[in-house]
């Protein structure tokens, strides 16, 4: 009984300190987002009158719509579009390599494998020359088309190594009498195994989503034009147009993370499923 | 006879197995050939020459470049500064992501607004993060510093980002809220990945949750642990977007990393010669170290 008090006690204590840990995180988390959300409805030069922690008095909109029309939604949708195809392609290719990887025997395997799992420690930094040198070469500098080979590229090792991983837990038998009804190598793929494999490609699609949609030092490299840039580099160009007006700069900053926040609620039940089958093997 | 025929069968398989193995492998190893394999080897032959990475005229200078390499103290530095970011990073984002993931697995389905709040900074960009930070950190008016006002009651300034020691471990700092919630969703993972009857076997023998966590589920983590640690340290050898929009390696080269050195190089300076062999000597460091970390800490895999 006295036993049980302890354990019941401790227990206690061990959730308290839990929660005082949880909750330092979240206000950790939460205080630059309440920073740079507050000073976006705040007058530019509000900001170091009413200081950090008021709350914008008046709250203005202005920042928002002086925002929306200088060109935000051109940023935006070439945002969109860039990684919209660079993911599209990304998940096709990326599947089709982890299929026979995960299920077919051949000799090569092995080594194939071993070998794309081993790019996913190559820095992309290291190929950003080379590639600068190949796309003004064959005149793709400037464009958002230059963009797409080195995406997809660069999110495929890590991609494939996730989704063999997770092909390999669809149980066999499922088409061994795929194959007796008559599907053949290319039907099974199709049929079974690309939507079984669903949950893991969502998982993917959010990860390299995110990480797309966020890329920089490619697209800085790559693209020189105001009416070229995506969307991160809209940042940098409406920081030097308004470098002095905090709250405009902070309205922008919410709005390029705004369409992440809203995807990422509405599917972050998916966020931990694919990564799962990642997290198996290590 | 009917021997030789099986033999044949078998043989026309595995050819038709080899086909369609090429076939599906064929896009992505190509991708994989042109954007990541060739650039690498193009990188060293690039470090070859003196180039500003427009003219057609390459100047072959042989390994002069990385002659200048072994002696660049700036590289050295940067090089220095990498390995201060790998330690804190790995010291600040892998245990803080294991506790949030160890209280999200414990408390279940209604915390779930604690694992929402806490992933939103992997949402942001880079470079969001870079700007918001170097008003929200400012000297003048930042949160830090009104912090400091308020609870001396006079005005306070402290200059996080414009001072030596302070702008390296600022950046860090942030990188590590930037960073802590993906590695929390990799142990969240990890922990789903546990067989539900070891914890029913062990609540039966008469565990409790944290007995459970601390003796078993953890242990258990082990391997993913190490992916982890992998994961951060070629991630802040090769650190460069937030750095970049933040501080550009400044002040005085206080923050410089070796991807920053080599695009303020290659890209600023259209020095591209020297800039591949920076770039190429970064890519030999972390392969060494992702190597030697890989051998000493050879964690025993069950497949």
């Amino acid at each position: 009984m006295n036993e049980y008090k302890a354990s019941k006690i401790k227990s206690r204590i061990a959730w308290t300190i839990a929660f005082i840990f949880a909750l330092s995180q979240l206000i950790l988390t939460l205080t630059p987002f309440f920073f740079m959300v507050m000073n976006s409805f705040r007058k530019q030069f509000d900001m170091l009158q009413q200081g950090v922690f008021h709350l914008p008095d008046p709250w203005i909109v202005t920042n928002y719509v002086t925002v929306v029309t200088n060109g935000f939604f051109g940023y935006f949708l070439r945002s969109v579009i860039v990684v919209a195809i660079s993911l599209i392609l990304m998940l096709i290719i990326s599947s089709c390599a982890a299929y026979p990887l995960a299920r077919m025997k051949f000799k090569l395997n092995v080594l194939i494998y071993a070998g794309i799992v081993a790019m996913m420690s190559v820095p992309m930094h290291v190929t950003l020359i080379p590639i600068f040198k190949m796309t003004t070469s064959i005149g793709l500098y400037d464009t958002l088309q230059s963009l797409i080979g080195p995406y997809v590229a660069f999110a495929l090792p890590m991609s494939v190594f996730i989704l063999t991983a997770f092909m390999k837990t669809i149980p066999k038998e499922i088409e061994e009498s795929a194959e007796i009804d008559g599907c053949n190598r290319y039907q099974n793929f199709f049929r079974m195994i690309l939507p079984l494999s669903k949950s893991g490609l969502a998982t993917l699609a959010i990860y390299n989503g995110v990480t797309m949609w966020n890329e920089f030092a490619f697209a800085n490299t790559l693209l020189i034009s105001p009416w070229n840039k995506t969307l991160p580099l809209a940042l940098g160009q409406f920081k030097g147009e308004h470098s002095l007006d905090i709250p405009m700069i902070m309205s922008v900053l919410t709005l390029s993370v705004l369409p992440m926040i809203i995807l990422f609620i509405i599917f972050q039940d998916k966020l931990v499923k694919g990564m799962m089958a990642g997290a198996v093997k290590g | 006879m009917g021997n030789s025929k099986h033999l044949g069968l078998a043989y026309t398989r595995a050819r038709s197995t080899a086909k369609a193995a090429a076939i599906f492998l064929a896009p992505a190893l190509l991708l994989i050939a042109i954007f990541i394999v060739y650039p690498v080897i193009d990188t060293f032959a690039i470090s070859g020459y003196k180039w500003n990475g427009i003219s057609s005229d390459r100047i072959y200078i042989g390994l002069e470049n990385w002659n200048t390499l072994l002696h660049d103290e700036m590289f050295w530095k940067s090089f220095q500064h990498n390995l201060i970011v790998m330690v804190c990073s790995i010291v600040l984002q892998i245990p803080i992501g294991m506790l949030l993931a160890t209280f999200l697995d414990a408390g279940g389905k209604k915390f779930n607004i604690f694992k929402v709040i806490w992933f939103l900074p992997y949402l942001m960009s880079s470079v969001a993060i870079a700007f918001l930070f170097n008003y929200a950190l400012a000297t003048n008016g930042g949160i830090i510093s009104s912090l400091a006002t308020l609870l001396r009651g006079q005005k306070t300034n402290i200059d996080l980002l414009g001072t030596s020691p302070n702008a390296l471990f600022t950046v860090i700092a942030v990188m590590a809220w930037q960073f802590t919630p993906f590695y929390m969703v990799y142990f969240i993972a990890g922990y789903g990945n546990i067989d539900t009857t070891i914890y029913e076997a062990a609540v039966i023998d008469g565990a409790t949750r944290g007995q459970y966590l601390r003796m078993i589920a953890i242990p258990l983590l082990g391997p993913i642990f190490k992916t982890a640690c992998t994961m951060s340290l070629i991630g802040s050898l090769k650190y460069f977007d937030m750095i970049w929009n933040m501080t550009q390696g400044g002040p005085a080269g206080a923050t410089e990393l070796m991807a920053t050195y080599m695009y303020k190089l290659s890209f600023q300076q259209f020095n591209m010669g020297y800039g591949s062999t920076v770039a190429a000597g970064m890519f030999l460091l972390i392969t060494a170290i992702a190597l030697l970390f890989n051998r000493v800490f050879k964690v025993k895999e069950d497949y």
